[in-house]
């Protein structure tokens, strides 16, 4: 009885609650959301009702502590809708919430976590710079600390959740000195919004996600107290790296979920449009084409669900994570290459959901490490590349 | 305040239905369970009533272990306890009367001030437990209710609808209200309370339990016998008129509606 792939009663609860949800408050808003590139206070706040932000935490801090795969579960579900909604929770918790989480002391914890989890507040994660992207570890940013301040001064680029209208908090990757063996010593420290030198502009154009809040952040020497840093000094980088193991499996559920929302579209679309006398979906070329897209998605949910698994039963998880968040991405890639080739013209049009889909689903090969990212990740993990890498 | 709540689960409305080979019943394996609606709008007045008198919310439901979830989603959502009748004597067909009666021995076992109950189940739409149950409890019913306001502590006051309007009627407690649409809006299953609902108690009783014997509610009991089940015939592929003008499509919609479907 040792291998199972049966899900708990609560596990099909939350499914099916969070699907409801998404069908009933998402689905009716997203493509006009979308259309204006405007994120929704309204619609984030009635998720936080839903108790979707603060997943994985402890009630005590007023999470709703549902467990990882149940948390993977509901972005999955999410991101079947709308991937603009599933980035501000997956962002939300894997980014925002997660490091203040595991890293933070107790009075940061008791002072950011309730409001998050209600959420009144967002929580970002800075650590992407115009300089250090795939090379988060060259971060610029510089933090001093002059008596007891930290004094910051750089920018952060695409920062989700991070210059929005609930956006409380930044969690900020900075160089604090350099260490002992020479290197570069990095820290990270929570930046509330309203800190004296700090300020974050909206970035607008965006081709996915339009509906999700990205932000360029600047810090003129913006000041916060020293007790903001997070954890030790020093620990920046472990920080960072930890934080983008889990937050991989976020992408790689929104992957998961945006390719079953885009293979239930072209499955629905094959079974009625009419060519030729028949419906397209009776040409085995279709009919093939939804085989392989059912197939891949099977394959994406086992390992995904797998690399949950690991990390709740607190197994290494770091190559199976970057494993799915690699496969599940580009799964959806072809999926929803397919689902608009099985629409047709009609797919190119704004007016059917599987266009939107297509342009979303880009970001997941680029997002919190690219594929190339991972494939490196991968390769050292099976010992194949060296550091050097 | 005890306030019950009667809830049966039923296949989703979004479920393509299939009869099974005898025609007899439909095939229910592959279907997706869900709330019958109608008893979701009881669930949600039956804690809207908890939250302005305090008390206790009970689900009290008949069904196969199946049913376990629907029983959960509504402690999710914020009942305290539940009571889950499931027996093998009742699988397949028990009737209306022979649920109201397993109903109504519950509810004798326990205390009552309210009992809300959808005014029909989506699937069999006999619309006649929830009356049957407060008849066979001797107290007041208030069906196809789609408005409600207290105005004390043991006096509600709705609204039903009737045929071409409404009617307002003031009853006291203990009384049993049958749900429509419009009464409210029912909240979400949030993530918290899921997890919260596993923890609550949730009773599973068979008639034995019940002290009631399977020729008076199960199959045997039953005062009437589906003879057949089938599915309505396909319906004909609609047509659309086409046109140049507005009014060239009225005149085409005019002649067939008087030459083919001969309605006017
Ligand atoms: C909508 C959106 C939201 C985001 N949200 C956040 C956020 O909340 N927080 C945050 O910190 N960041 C965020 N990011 C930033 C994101 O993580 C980075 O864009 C990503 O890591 C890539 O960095 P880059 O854009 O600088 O690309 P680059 O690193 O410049 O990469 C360019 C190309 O070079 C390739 N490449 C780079 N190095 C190698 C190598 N060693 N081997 C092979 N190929 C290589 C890359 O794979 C890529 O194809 C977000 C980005 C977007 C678009």
């Amino acid at each position: 009885m040792a291998l199972c792939f049966e899900l708990t009663e609560e596990q099909n609860l939350i499914r099916q609650a969070v699907r409801e949800f998404a069908e009933k408050e998402i689905a009716p808003v997203a493509r006009e959301l979308d259309e204006k590139e405007e994120f929704s206070v309204e619609l984030t706040r009635k998720m936080a009702d839903m108790g979707l932000l603060g997943c994985f935490v402890s009630e005590k801090y007023g999470g709703s502590n549902i467990g990882y795969i149940s948390y993977i579960i509901a972005v999955e579900e999410l991101a079947r809708v709308d991937g603009s909604q599933a980035a501000t929770i997956a962002a939300g918790n894997s980014l925002g919430i997660g490091p203040i989480y595991y890293y933070g002391n107790e009075e940061q914890k008791q002072t950011w976590l309730p409001r998050l989890c209600r959420g009144e507040i967002l929580a970002a994660f800075g650590l992407t710079e115009p300089n250090a992207g795939s090379d988060a570890g060259s971060s610029q940013t510089r933090a001093e600390l002059v008596g007891d301040h930290w004094i910051i001064n750089g920018s952060k680029i695409f920062i989700t959740n991070s210059a929005c209208g609930l956006t409380g908090v930044i969690v900020v990757q900075a160089v604090t000195g350099t260490r002992p063996d020479g290197k570069r010593e990095l820290s990270c420290i929570l930046v509330p919004a309203d800190a004296e030198g700090f300020k974050a502009i909206p970035m607008k154009g965006k081709m996915m996600w339009r509906a999700s809040n990205t932000g360029q952040l600047f810090f003129e020497d913006c000041k916060v107290p020293a007790e903001n840093l997070l954890g030790k000094r020093g620990d920046g980088f472990h920080q960072m790296l930890a934080t983008l193991d889990g937050g991989r499996l976020s992408i790689a559920a929104m992957g998961l979920g945006g390719a079953q929302g885009a293979f239930e579209m072209a499955l629905k679309y094959a079974n009625t449009r009419v060519q030729f006398g028949r419906t397209i979906g009776s040409f085995q070329a279709i009919a093939f084409k939804l085989a392989d897209m059912a197939t891949e998605i099977e394959c994406a949910r086992n390992l995904l669900y797998k690399a949950c698994w690991l990390r709740e039963n607190n197994k290494p998880f770091a190559k199976e994570a970057a494993m799915a968040k690699l496969y599940c991405s580009e799964v959806m890639g072809r999926v929803v290459n397919q689902a608009v080739q099985i629409h047709g013209g009609y797919g190119l049009m704004k007016e059917y959901n599987i266009e939107r889909f297509y342009r979303d689903q880009k970001l997941l090969e680029i997002g919190e490490g690219t594929s190339e990212i991972q494939r490196i990740v991968i390769a050292r993990n099976i010992g194949v590349l060296g550091r050097a890498m | 305040m005890e306030i019950v709540a009667l809830m049966k689960q039923v296949p989703d409305t979004e479920t393509q239905i299939k009869v099974n080979p005898q025609g007899t019943w439909i095939i229910e394996d592959d279907i997706k369970w869900i709330m019958n609606p109608y008893c979701e709008f009881g669930v949600e007045e039956a804690l809207r009533t908890k939250e302005k008198h305090g008390g206790t919310v009970t689900i009290v439901s008949i069904g196969p272990a199946r049913a376990v979830e629907a029983i959960r989603t509504a402690l999710a959502m914020g009942a305290d306890k539940a009571i889950h009748v499931d027996d093998p004597a009742l699988v397949g067909t028990t009737d209306s009367l022979g649920k109201a009666r397993i109903l109504a021995k519950i509810l004798q076992s326990i205390p009552f001030d309210i009992i809300f109950a959808g005014k029909q189940a989506i699937d069999d739409d006999m619309a006649q437990v929830g009356p049957a149950v407060a008849e066979l409890l001797g107290i007041p019913q208030l069906t196809f209710v789609n408005g409600l306001e207290w105005i004390d502590g043991r006096t509600v006051r709705v609204n039903r609808q009737v045929e071409g309007g409404s009617q307002v009627i003031e009853c006291s407690l203990p009384v049993l209200i049958t749900c429509q649409k419009g009464l409210n809006e029912p909240r979400y299953a949030s993530l918290p309370g899921i997890m919260k609902a596993k923890k609550k108690p949730l009773e599973t009783k068979n008639l034995a339990a019940l002290g009631l014997d399977p020729a008076q509610v199960g199959k045997e009991g039953d005062t009437t016998e589906i003879l057949r089940v089938e599915l309505p015939p396909p319906r004909k592929p609609g047509k659309i008129v086409d046109g140049e003008t507005p009014e060239e499509k009225a005149a085409k919609l005019a002649k067939l509606l008087r030459e083919e479907a001969k309605v006017i």
